[in-house]
């Protein structure tokens, strides 16, 4: 095994370590926490697919992670007042099924994720970064305008959804299913990014004009790809929403987009685990800096300034040496 | 009347003031080898662009197969069998050498894509890539990042991926260049073998290599072909000797 590998295998037995500890030594808290790392973690695979692999440098991630958001919002409100969302022309009712959640979750943010892909990838570079953020920014007012579902104060979900034969209010068993979800993504994250689809859009990202030579469309590869990680983006947004049974219009915030971009970029873009690590890390420094000063920020910023100064792989990068191109 | 691959029919381009392709009608037929010379700022690349995709004429059509193809994109070309290589290597420069070539594999099989399966091991892919390296000896560096190959073999990478795509005509912007004299001879041994599997249109600097392989010559001068016909023919224009070769010939 590669250096990489052994330090992802690490991070993998962190993750699994530490919550376990810590639900033998009765700290809640602690597991909380590793949820949140592991759920931000996943938004960030998801976007390090547009990002990494595809070299898409979107800014408007946040608009799949509060899709992902509202469908649990929207969903479990519904099933909360019995209220169903429609009754005509067929009756749709509101659940507190997480399987329900997420592929409605899924689906919703795929779909933006197309609509706002197809328009986005008709430019690119700084208009790229520019117009994903707007679309971001146009989602976040209209879920601060909304009023049906909480506008600015946003919408509070008192019971956890629930997961068949799991007890999803106990903290170790929540962060299993977040866990599991994670480890799944990050395994087909994998494959995908050494399947043909994979090759082809790693190469777009290097010379669009050698894709086109070859008969194939750069704007296509780049619009599956944009679509498959808003789509994990979205499913993030929907855990993130289960652990704080909280939605707000926050999670489509520009400043959202930025950090799942942090975790990125902090991690290692391209890296595998490279968002994994970005989180943890973020989550850390916001609960070991945050305590010390609320202008932990600051920390953040200069790290981040470091890391891309001097090291350009992120943390992975420093610690595991320059990526070798796939066997 | 030999039915022709690849055709331009009047093609004509200007940017601003400057004529950078006027009239251009030229033709390639079936186990040829066109070369295409000229002076620096002739407007060859202009013309390779047009013919391959990328830069639209302002008049005149371009045909492929006898079809035109002059309003079709780059990737829908390539589809239809035109096989490009470039002057300035286009290639995925992180990537393998093998995974260049199986990039070309994947585009002439076309999808479905496959986001599961690795594609290195996808023999479909991976027996035309290998072999297609293969041919223009690069076998030994299938393992090779790109950006560590010299550009002489990036050119040959460049042929091999041309190669993966099979296509009905190969249209080449000096695959030559940065060869050296043995690298040089050995394409040059190789293109003429490969002019019975596709036409090629040869875009070349290297007068020995034109020589040597061109079936037909065309010389552009100023955006215009100012004579077409093969080497002794050409060798013996007057207008040409004037306006290009010189004392070269």
């Amino acid at each position: 095994m590669n250096r990489e590998g052994m330090l992802n295998a690490a991070v993998l037995l962190g993750l699994i370590s530490v919550p376990l500890w810590a639900w033998a030594a009765d700290e809640p808290f602690i597991i909380t926490l590793t949820t949140k790392a592991a759920v931000l973690a996943l938004a960030g695979v998801g976007l390090n697919i547009a990002l990494g692999l595809g070299g898409l440098v979107s800014l408007g991630h946040a608009a799949f992670f509060g899709i992902g958001g509202y469908a649990m919002g929207i969903l479990a409100s519904h099933a909360q007042t019995f209220d169903p969302i429609m009754e005509a022309p067929f009756l749709i009712e509101g659940t507190k099924s997480m399987p329900v959640i997420w592929l409605v979750a899924v689906i919703a943010s795929g779909l933006a994720a197309l609509a706002i892909g197809a328009l986005s990838l008709r430019t690119s570079g700084v208009y790229f970064i520019m117009i994903t953020l707007a679309f971001g920014q146009m989602l976040y007012f209209f879920a601060i305008s909304w009023p049906a579902y909480g506008g600015e104060d946003g919408l509070s979900i008192y019971v956890r959804n629930g997961f068949p034969g799991l007890n999803t209010l106990d903290p170790i068993q929540f962060y299993g299913i977040v866990f599991a979800i994670l480890l799944a993504v990050l395994f087909l994250t994998a494959r995908l990014a050494r399947s043909p689809f994979g090759l082809a859009l790693n190469a777009a990202r290097q010379s669009a004009v050698r894709v086109e030579t070859v008969g194939l469309s750069p704007y296509r590869l780049r619009l599956m790809a944009f679509v498959i990680s808003g789509m994990i983006t979205g499913l993030a947004g929907a855990l993130f929403a289960d652990l704080n049974r909280f939605v707000s219009p926050t999670m489509f915030s520009w400043q959202t987009s930025g950090e799942i971009m942090i975790f990125v970029i902090l991690g290692g873009v391209a890296r595998l685990f490279g968002p994994v690590v970005g989180a943890v890390l973020f989550i850390l420094l916001e609960h070991l800096l945050g305590g010390l000063s609320d202008f932990w920020h600051i920390y953040l910023g200069l790290l981040l300034l470091l890391i891309v100064l001097f090291a350009r792989g992120g943390v992975i990068g420093l610690l595991a040496g320059r990526g070798v191109a796939h066997d | 009347m030999t039915n022709l691959v690849l055709q331009t029919v009047g093609i004509s381009k200007s940017f601003g003031a400057i004529k950078a392709s006027r009239d251009i009608t030229l033709d390639l037929r079936p186990g040829e080898i066109h070369a295409l010379i000229g002076p620096n700022g002739a407007g060859k690349s202009t013309l390779i662009a047009q013919i391959a995709g990328g830069l639209a004429p302002d008049k005149g059509k371009v045909l492929l197969d006898g079809e035109d193809v002059t309003g079709l994109s780059t990737a829908a070309r390539a589809r239809r069998g035109l096989g490009r290589t470039f002057q300035i290597s286009a290639l995925a420069m992180e990537d393998t050498v093998l995974q260049n070539a199986a990039l070309g594999a994947l585009g002439a099989r076309g999808g479905p894509f496959g986001m599961f399966r690795p594609a290195l091991s996808d023999p479909t892919l991976r027996d035309v890539a290998e072999s297609a390296l293969e041919r223009v000896g690069l076998a030994d560096h299938a393992a090779t990042r790109t950006a560590e190959l010299s550009h002489g073999q990036r050119r040959q990478l460049e042929v091999a991926v041309a190669l993966t795509l099979s296509p009905k005509a190969f249209v080449m912007d000096e695959p030559m260049a940065g060869l050296g004299g043995e690298g040089s001879k050995a394409m040059t041994g190789f293109l003429d073998g490969l002019r019975s599997e596709a036409p090629i249109l040869l875009v070349e600097h290297d007068m020995d290599a034109v020589f040597a392989l061109a079936d037909r010559i065309s010389v552009l001068v100023y955006g215009e072909v100012i004579a077409t016909g093969s080497v002794d023919e050409v060798r013996a224009n007057a207008k040409v000797r004037e306006a290009y070769l010189g004392e070269e010939v």
